[in-house]
């Protein structure tokens, strides 16, 4: 009986810490039911705007984990992509290779730029919060000068599909349709196993003739467990079938869901027969077991029709959702290398940190360039997507939705997660979809919804900040009654 | 030399190079050829324009919550105050009043707003309470989604006047009320007078001069006292039997009353009610004033308000005409108020000492 008492005030537990989170749960059900939205017409936008937007969310972890909080300053790496952007369709590239000078060039932009902003976070430790919006005001006025007046005004740019008709100063919008747009979205799984196989294999010679010339041990056991998926990928994508399904450039979600089914299906089967046959273990392996039946019953509960239209109306960009997707794994993997630890003694205690030999300013000014490229990165994704870079507007707003999207996750300011961001951006995005349909069939006014989502996300921010500022005078307290 | 360079230290770089910049825009006014009574007219103009706005930073600092981002609470405050009277003016409440009725308008205005803004300033002080040692961030936030949650309201009130709503759909405010029938630039054209083109808003500078010297007799009185040396040093206050957090909240309710009062006065004299996201920004401009009159993230006083609402807005008024004069195209002036008023937040942040620690 006590046991069971302990697993209910758990569960309350947890849903009052995690209170914005389950406010928010109930908040996207309400709307979900209040709106004309279906299951389907939802599912399509949620996920165009997943592809848009978890890149530019998970570039704020690093700093949350260095103790520099909520990056507001991340609108300073959208600029860098902004301005990356311009002169890349300034100078005419287009596609995939459009892309790639695009972050040629605003990568040592967002070093820069991230640089000088970790050098003023270093000179005002404590305010970093506000002192990063107020750097993004600034930034962006900065910005302004340089696209209102600088280009055309001081340098000559010969380009009317730009420039304002006077010559001086950009356009109101860049287009993107004939030169970057779905530059990444749109790469096909066919060019994806294409480009893996030739670097595999250049790879693998390369690592090959290195370890001949080093007369190291050549560990080709190792390197062909890696290469021979490849391989086999690339040479099952010469199957016509496979071939023209491959060459589509958008993945449907139920073939996603299918694809992930059946690998993970397949793979707890080897381990299962590893298990009992090669490895002879007694018992029942239940872990496996329980796995193939999830899979199994994933797989099933896509012939409810609802579901079944919700995955098919879904195009997922591949590309796109494997960069995200290899984000997240990066994060886990960065937090375990020396810097990463390094970055968490920073963010816990400063003065232990500079006593255990952390160069503490340095640790910051890195944290706050890995933001800002990343952010850059984002930035780029998010437009390419959109088709459209509103030139004094697109990057504006990016802190604001990126940081309350964090936070519903459940992150705080001294604690984010890729869990928190993914689960934040599902949860936020789902309310900033719904919010205006809903308000237009509760109150008869879509405008109402629409203010109505920008004062949650306004919200949840001051929320979040105000409950971190009020636990952090707990231990305070505590340590004054002591002294006393 | 040394003590030119202490003093130069001492008045900070920032405030040099602005108060250079600001006589170089007269020097590049006047050489243009540019009406320079009118423009200085300007300037005075904008000065009282935007001085109660700024006073609001003062109380803030010295009772140690430091610069009032989240002034845009009071303004919104007064904002509703000026909407309620405009449905009074709509329903004839003033109508007995003859002449005297615009400015008998705008006194209970400025009386609800007081009322208003104080109600919602002790609540937000009460917040800033919980939240010591991050109030800069947090009264920033809460700024942003009062205005938010304001914005819904506004869409909501069920005012009937043709002034306040919009015509046709008639559901919610007009984004832009026209003062015109109201109370515009009653303050302005009191005692006004004219020299040449200069312009002389004698109303309007009294009303800022009062403003001012009310607060500075208060922060002589014995409870201002109490007050700042609440903000200077919380520990030797609580000990000297100074209630800390009553004063916080006393300041913080000052602070929140002058911002309603100063937007009645900031929109009689602009003649237009702005509503929606337009208070959003005005804290940030109001911190920048203070702080470029050469006050700090923890220091205050009226001069810096005086100083730094003439150089910041006079500065502005002046470059909004020569910009457009030397660059016909482009959003110079606009862009430089961005430039400026948030490096100097940039400057007092990085230059206040880290908080507690």
């Amino acid at each position: 009986m006590s046991e069971k008492k302990s697993i209910w005030s758990k569960i309350g537990n947890t849903l009052i810490k995690n209170n914005v989170t389950v406010l928010f749960v109930l908040l996207c059900v309400g709307a979900f039911f209040a709106s004309t939205y279906t299951l389907p017409s939802l599912f399509t936008e949620l996920f165009t705007r997943l592809g848009r937007n978890t890149f530019l969310v998970l570039s704020l972890l690093i700093p949350v984990v260095a103790g520099l909080g909520l990056n507001f300053g991340i609108v300073i790496g959208a600029i860098a992509a902004q301005i990356a952007i311009f002169l890349v369709v300034h100078w005419g590239f287009t596609g995939f290779s459009g892309i790639l000078m695009t972050v040629l060039i605003c990568t040592p932009l967002a070093v820069l730029f991230g640089f000088l902003v970790g050098k003023l976070f270093n000179s005002m430790k404590g305010t970093e919060m506000i002192g990063g919006l107020v750097a993004g005001y600034f930034s962006d006025g900065l910005y302004q000068l340089l696209f209102l007046v600088i280009l055309g005004g001081v340098i000559p740019i010969n380009n009317s599909t730009l420039m304002i008709s006077t010559g001086m100063g950009v356009k109101n919008v860049i287009n993107l349709k004939d030169n970057l747009r779905y530059a990444i979205d749109e790469v096909s799984m066919l060019s994806i196993i294409n480009v893996a196989f030739y670097a595999g294999i250049l790879i693998g010679v390369i690592l090959i003739v290195y370890r001949l010339i080093k007369k190291q041990d050549l560990q080709l056991k190792k390197l062909l467990t890696v290469l021979i998926p490849v391989i086999a990928l690339y040479g099952i994508s010469y199957v016509p079938a496979i071939r023209t399904f491959l060459s589509t450039p958008r993945l449907m979600l139920l073939n996603a869901v299918e694809l992930g089914v059946i690998g993970v299906a397949l793979f707890n089967i080897y381990k299962l027969i590893r298990l009992t046959a090669i490895e002879k273990k007694q018992g029942v392996p239940i872990k496996q077991l329980l796995y193939i039946a999830g899979a199994g019953a994933v797989y099933a509960s896509t012939y409810i029709s609802v579901i079944y239209q919700s995955l098919c109306a879904v195009h997922l960009p591949v590309l796109t959702f494997m960069l995200i997707g290899a984000l997240c794994l990066f994060m886990p993997w960065l937090m375990n290398t020396k810097l990463g630890q390094d970055m968490r003694t920073v963010g816990q205690n400063r003065a232990v940190a500079t006593s255990s030999g952390i160069n503490v300013n340095r640790v910051r000014i890195i944290a706050m360039i890995l933001s800002t490229v990343l952010a850059s990165y984002g930035q780029l994704i998010s437009l390419q997507n959109i088709g459209t870079v509103a030139t004094y507007g697109s990057h504006q707003q990016v802190g604001l939705y990126a940081i309350a999207a964090l936070l519903v996750g459940g992150a705080s300011v001294q604690h984010a997660t890729v869990k928190h961001a993914l689960l934040g951006m599902v949860l936020f995005h789902t309310l900033f979809i719904l919010s205006p349909n809903a308000g237009q069939q509760l109150l008869g006014n879509a405008q109402i919804g629409e203010y109505f989502r920008v004062f949650v996300a306004y919200g949840v921010i001051a929320l979040a900040l105000a409950m971190h500022a009020w636990s952090n005078r707990g231990p305070k307290k505590q340590r004054g009654t002591l002294v006393r | 030399m040394e003590r030119m360079t202490k003093a130069v230290k001492n008045f900070g770089l920032p405030r040099i190079i602005i108060i250079a910049f600001f006589l170089s825009l007269l020097v590049a006014a006047a050489v243009t050829g540019m009406d320079m009574a009118a423009l200085l007219g300007d300037v005075v103009r904008r000065w009282a324009m935007y001085g109660i706005l700024v006073l609001a930073m003062v109380p803030s600092i010295q009772c140690g919550i430091g610069p009032n981002f989240g002034v845009t609470i009071g303004i919104v405050g007064g904002l509703l105050a000026a909407l309620i009277t405009i449905e009074m003016r709509f329903y004839g409440f003033f109508d007995s009043f003859a002449n005297g009725g615009a400015m008998m308008q705008v006194c209970i205005a400025i009386l609800l707003a007081l009322i208003l803004s104080s109600i919602l300033g002790i609540l937000y002080g009460m917040l800033l309470n919980r939240v010591k040692g991050s109030e800069m961030t947090v009264s920033t936030y809460v700024g942003f989604s009062i205005v938010a949650l304001f914005n819904i309201l506004w869409l909501m009130l069920p005012f009937k006047n043709g002034t306040s709503i919009w015509p046709l759909a008639g559901e919610g405010m007009r984004t832009t009320i026209n003062l015109e029938a109201d109370f515009a630039s009653v303050f302005n054209n009191l005692l006004a007078f004219k020299i040449g083109n200069f312009e002389m808003p004698t109303g309007l500078l009294l009303l800022f001069f009062l403003a001012c010297f009310f607060v500075w007799l208060f922060t002589k009185s014995r409870t201002g006292m109490m007050m700042s040396a609440a903000g200077a040093n919380p520990n030797f206050a609580k000990a000297a039997g100074i209630n800390v957090n009553k004063m916080r909240i006393l300041g913080t309710t000052i602070s929140t009353a002058l911002g309603g009062v100063g937007i009645i006065c900031y929109a009689q004299s602009f003649g237009f009610l702005q509503l929606y996201n337009a208070p959003q920004m005005m804290g940030f401009a109001c911190v920048a004033s203070v702080l470029i009159g050469g006050a700090s993230i923890s220091k205050a006083r009226i001069v810096h308000v005086l100083l730094g609402t003439l150089l910041f807005h006079g500065m502005l008024a002046v470059a909004l005409p020569v910009a457009n004069n030397i660059l016909p195209e482009g959003n110079l002036s606009e862009i430089l108020r961005i430039i400026i008023s948030n490096g100097i937040i940039l400057y007092a942040l990085s230059k206040a000492k880290e908080a507690g620690k």
